[in-house]
C-alpha cells in the first residue's frame, strides 16, 4: 500500500495525534537536556559516524573476526540469508519441550518472533542483540540481564551490521544511543555477555544496501529512535504507514532499499518526506537521510522511465524541464499558464484546481499568478 | 557592488513583487542590480522529485548564466541551498557558484542589518528549513527584522518545525502536509501576529494558502518585502495584500 | 553455497575494490577531564538523583547503620547478599534477614527476597551509572535481577569520571551489568562509603 493511503486513517484520529506530538515534544526536550550540556558532543558523534563507516566498510573482516571470537568463548555463529532461515536456525537451536523467552529488538521483530519476557524460570531465551564486539565476541544488549542470565540456551539474533570492531569502540556508541535516543546520559539498563551462546547472523536484504554507495550509510544506524522523535511526518502518522519494516525517516530509507522502488510501499515512501532536514541533524551517526531520500527518488522516477505510458506527473516534469532549458520557451509556458490560472482564479485566488493539484487546492489556495512577471517588469523598467 | 539577482522560476511568475523588493532594497543601499535574462530554474524541484538528469541539466544551464558574475542574491533559501548543497553532488564542477540568500548577503557580505524600514505591524519569523538547516541562516534574518521601524516581532512557537510544504510532498502527501500546516497555523496564531514572514516564497505560499483557506487575517510575506517597505527613495513601499498573498495588485 | 558463503561474498562484493578501508576514527571526544575527586563525587550523586535514585554519602563506620535504615525505609525484611559480602555492611539488626547466595539460593528463595545488597566494579560519576561485573561483594547477576529494590555501595575511589575510563577499565569477558537509575519496576539506592 502507499504510504498516502495507509497514513489517512492514521491522521483521522487526532487523539492519537495528539499524544504522539506530546510523546515527541517530550523525547526531544530530554534529548536537548542530554545533548545540549554534553561537552565534545559533535566530537563524539564524528567518532560514531566514522566506527559505524569503517565497520560497514570492513565487514566481512569485522563479521570473521566476531566469528572466531564468539567462538573462541565456546559459542556458535550461525548465518542467516533471511527471515525464514533465521527462524529456522533458531527453532533448531532451542530445546523442543519449553518456551522461549524472548528480549525483542528490531531484528527479533523483523523476523517475527514473539515470546514472553526472561524470569528467573526461562529455560531458553531469544534475544535480539544491541551490538556485538568482534574482537572479543561479546553480545550486548539495553536491557537487564534477565535474558542473559537465566536461562540454559541461549540464541541472539542480530543483523550483521550489528558487529562493532572494538571493545573500545563502545564507549563512543552506547553514549551516543543513550543521549540522543533516550535522551538520558546512559540506558537505565545495559547487560553484556562473552561466550557460551549461539549467534544467529542475519542478512535479510541488508548486503544489497550496502553495495549501494549511495544508500549504505543507512547500515550506520544504531537504532536510537531519535529520527522518528524528531519527524514531522512521522508524528503525524504514526509508525503503521511504514509497513512491515522499520518505521520513521529511517525505515523511508531502508524499506525501499531491501525491498525495491517499485512496488507502492518502496516507491512512495523515498517522498514521505518533507526533506525538512531534522533527522539528519540529530542522528548520533551522521546518517544523511534526506540526500539519501532524493537519491532513492531518483531510482523510483528511473523505474519509471521505461514505460511504454509516461504518468502524467513524468510528463508534466519532463515538459517543465524542457520549457526551463531556454528562457524564451520558459516565458512562453510561464505567460500561458499564468493566463490559465488567472482564469480559475476568484477575488485574486484560485480555490480549485483539477489533475495532480486538485490535492492543492483541497486545503490550501494558491495565489492567482500577477499579470507581469518579474521578468516582464524589469524589461519595461528599463 | 555589482550584484546579479536570481528572482528564481516560482518567484518570477507568483510572486514579483519579491524580485522587485529585493532590487528596491538593493539600490536603495547603493548597489547596481543586474538581471540576466537568459536565468529560469535552478533545477531545485526537479532534483527532490527524482528527476535528476532533468535538474543536472538546469544546474549546468544556470551555472552557465551566471558565470562572471562575484555576487549572486537570490530571495529563496531552498534555491540557494540547492546551489550550495545539491550541485556539488550532481556534478563536481558545478560547486562554488557565488549564491547568496538575502540575509546572508545583506548580513555577511554587506554588513548591514538596519536597512532604513518602516514596517508597522505584529510580524513573526517562520524559519524555513531550508534557511535553518541546510544554510544555517541562523539569527540573521530575525536581526535585520529587528532594526526595521515600527515593527513588532513575536516568538514563533516551535519555530524549527517544517511547514508541511516540501514541494511534492504537498500533493503525492496531502493530508500529512495539511495536518503540519494546520498545526503550524495554530502556532502563528498564537503569537497575535498580522504577518508571518519568511525567506522562502514557495514554504509561504504553503503557509499563506492555508491561512487564506482558512480566512485567517494573517498574511504571509516575504522578508524582502519587509526589508523593503518605507524605504525613502523609493516612494511609500505597497504593503503586500490581499487573501491568497497575492504580492502585487495585476 | 553455504549462507555463510553466500552473505561474506555478498559482503566483500559490495566493494569491489576489496575492503573499503581508510576511515580513521577520530578519537577527539572527552575521555577524561581535570576535575577534583570531590567534584566527581558530587556529580556522580546529582546524576543519580535526576534518575530518581535515592543516593547517600556516608564514612565507613556508619555504613551498617546507614544500610539498615534504608532497607526499613523500603520495608526490606528479606535480603539476598552475596556469600563474599563484607560482614561488617551487614547491619545485623532486628527485621532483617540476610539470604546469604552460598549454596546458591534456588529462583523460588530468590523470589522471597524483597531486596538485595551488592557493591560494584566501578562506577560512572557523568552517568550516574554503577556496574556490576559479578566481582567481590556482587555475586552472579540473577541476585540483582529478582529483588524489587536493590542497594549498592559503592566505594568513592570506585568511581570513575567519564564513560571512556570505565570501558578501559572493564574487563569485556566478565557478565556486565550497567545500571543507570531504575527499571523495570526496581528500584536503586547508593550509598557513596567516603572513606574506606
Amino acid at each position: 500500500m502507499r504510504f498516502s493511503d495507509a497514513a489517512r486513517p492514521e491522521l483521522g484520529d487526532p487523539a492519537a495525534r495528539r499524544g504522539r506530538r506530546r510523546a515527541a515534544a517530550e523525547a526531544r526536550g530530554r534529548r536537548a537536556d542530554a545533548v545540549g550540556g554534553f561537552p565534545g558532543w559533535e566530537a563524539l558523534r564524528e567518532a560514531g559516524a566514522a566506527i559505524r563507516e569503517r565497520t560497514l566498510r570492513e565487514l566481512g573482516t569485522h563479521l570473521e573476526t566476531l566469528e572466531a571470537a564468539v567462538e573462541e568463548e565456546g559459542g556458535h555463529v550461525h548465518w542467516a540469508r533471511d527471515a525464514a532461515e533465521a527462524r529456522r536456525i533458531i527453532d533448531s537451536l532451542l530445546p523442543d519441550d519449553v518456551p522461549a523467552a524472548l528480549v525483542r529488538s528490531d531484528v527479533t521483530d523483523e523476523i517475527g518472533l514473539d515470546g514472553a519476557e526472561p524470569g528467573p524460570h526461562s529455560k531458553a531465551a531469544v534475544v535480539g542483540a544491541g551490538f556485538l564486539v568482534a574482537e572479543t565476541g561479546t553480545l550486548v544488549v539495553a536491557e537487564r540481564g534477565d535474558g542473559l542470565s537465566f536461562p540454559g540456551t541461549l540464541v541472539a539474533v542480530a543483523g550483521i551490521e550489528d558487529v562493532v570492531p572494538g571493545w573500545t569502540d563502545l564507549e563512543v556508541l552506547l553514549q551516543l544511543v543513550s543521549r540522543a535516543g533516550a535522551g538520558v546520559p546512559m540506558r537505565p539498563a545495559i547487560s553484556t555477555r562473552t561466550g557460551d551462546f549461539a549467534l544467529v547472523l542475519l542478512d535479510n536484504g541488508r548486503t544489497t544496501v550496502l553495495a549501494d554507495p549511495d544508500g549504505r550509510a543507512a547500515l550506520r544506524c544504531v537504532h536510537c529512535s531519535a529520527c522518528s522523535d524528531v519527524c514531522p511526518v512521522f508524528q503525524r502518522t504514526g509508525p503503521r504507514p511504514y509497513g512491515p519494516g522499520r518505521a520513521g525517516p529511517i525505515g523511508a530509507v531502508l524499506t525501499p532499499q531491501v525491498r525495491g522502488v517499485e512496488a507502492p510501499l518502496g516507491a512512495s515512501l523515498p517522498f514521505a518526506s518533507t526533506l525538512c532536514g531534522a533527522c539528519a541533524d540529530v542522528c548520533p551517526v551522521k546518517i544523511d537521510i534526506p540526500a539519501m531520500l532524493v537519491h532513492l527518488r531518483g531510482r523510483v522516477v528511473d523505474a519509471r522511465r521505461g514505460r511504454p505510458v509516461p504518468p502524467p506527473e513524468m510528463l508534466l516534469m519532463r515538459g517543465l524541464a524542457w520549457s526551463m532549458g531556454d528562457e524564451r520557451r520558459y516565458e512562453h509556458t510561464l505567460v500561458r499558464r499564468a493566463r490559465w490560472a488567472r482564469l480559475l482564479a476568484r477575488d485574486g485566488r484560485i480555490r480549485r484546481l483539477p489533475g495532480l493539484f486538485g490535492k492543492w487546492t483541497d486545503a490550501r489556495d494558491l495565489p492567482a499568478p500577477p499579470r507581469q512577471s518579474f521578468r516582464a517588469w524589469w524589461r519595461r523598467r528599463r | 557592488m555589482r550584484i546579479a539577482v536570481f528572482v528564481t522560476c516560482w518567484g518570477d511568475a507568483l510572486f514579483p513583487a519579491t524580485g522587485r523588493a529585493v532590487v528596491r532594497l538593493l539600490e536603495h543601499l547603493g548597489h547596481e542590480v543586474v538581471f540576466e535574462p537568459a536565468q529560469t530554474c535552478c533545477g531545485h524541484m526537479h532534483w527532490t522529485a527524482g528527476y535528476h538528469p532533468e535538474a543536472i541539466a538546469l544546474a549546468r544551464r544556470l551555472t552557465e548564466v551566471f558565470a562572471g558574475h562575484d555576487v549572486i542574491v537570490t530571495p529563496s533559501a531552498s534555491c540557494a541551498a540547492t546551489v550550495r548543497t545539491a550541485y556539488p553532488r550532481m556534478d563536481p564542477a558545478l560547486a562554488g557558484l557565488p549564491v547568496y540568500e538575502l540575509s546572508e548577503l545583506l548580513v555577511d557580505v554587506l554588513g548591514v542589518t538596519d536597512v532604513g524600514a518602516r514596517y508597522p505591524h505584529r510580524v513573526t519569523y517562520q524559519p524555513t528549513c531550508h534557511s535553518l538547516r541546510a544554510l544555517g541562516l541562523g539569527d540573521r534574518p530575525l536581526r535585520l527584522l529587528r532594526a526595521v521601524r515600527d515593527l513588532e516581532l513575536a516568538d514563533l512557537p516551535e519555530a524549527g518545525e517544517c511547514c508541511g510544504f516540501g514541494g511534492a510532498f504537498a500533493v503525492k502527501n496531502a493530508d500529512t502536509s495539511v495536518a503540519m500546516v494546520a498545526d503550524k497555523i495554530a502556532r502563528i496564531h498564537e503569537t497575535g501576529a498580522d504577518v508571518v514572514c519568511a525567506t522562502d516564497d514557495s514554504c509561504l505560499t504553503h503557509l499563506g494558502g492555508a491561512l487564506s483557506r482558512l480566512r485567517s487575517g494573517v498574511r504571509a510575506v516575504h522578508l524582502a518585502e519587509i526589508l523593503a517597505s518605507g524605504l525613502g527613495a523609493a516612494g511609500p513601499a505597497p504593503v503586500p495584500g490581499g487573501v491568497a498573498r497575492r504580492a502585487d495588485a495585476p | 553455497m553455504t549462507a555463510r558463503e553466500e552473505i561474506l561474498g555478498r559482503v566483500r562484493g559490495a566493494f569491489p575494490g576489496g575492503d573499503g578501508g581508510g576511515v580513521t576514527v577520530p578519537r577527539g571526544y572527552r575521555r577524561r577531564a581535570p576535575v577534583p575527586r570531590g567534584d566527581v563525587i558530587a556529580l556522580f550523586g546529582e546524576r543519580l538523583a535526576d534518575r530518581r535514585a535515592a543516593v547517600r554519602h556516608v564514612a565507613l563506620d556508619e555504613l551498617a547503620v546507614a544500610m539498615a535504615a534504608m532497607l526499613w525505609a523500603r520495608e526490606a525484611k528479606r535480603v539476598a547478599v552475596p556469600a563474599d559480602l563484607p560482614r561488617a555492611w551487614l547491619p545485623g539488626l532486628d527485621g532483617v534477614r540476610p539470604l546469604t547466595d552460598d549454596p546458591p539460593l534456588d529462583p523460588a528463595a530468590l523470589a522471597e527476597a524483597d531486596g538485595v545488597v551488592t557493591g560494584c566494579a566501578l562506577a560512572i560519576a557523568e552517568t550516574g551509572t554503577v556496574v556490576l561485573d559479578g566481582g567481590r561483594a556482587q555475586g552472579r547477576r540473577e541476585l540483582t535481577l529478582v529483588p524489587r529494590h536493590h542497594l549498592c555501595v559503592v566505594h568513592a575511589d570506585q568511581i570513575v569520571h567519564t564513560v571512556p575510563e570505565a570501558v578501559g577499565r572493564l574487563d569485556p569477558y566478565l557478565p556486565l551489568s550497567w545500571i543507570s537509575g531504575p527499571s523495570a519496576g526496581r528500584t536503586l539506592e547508593i550509598l557513596v562509603v567516603e572513606d574506606w
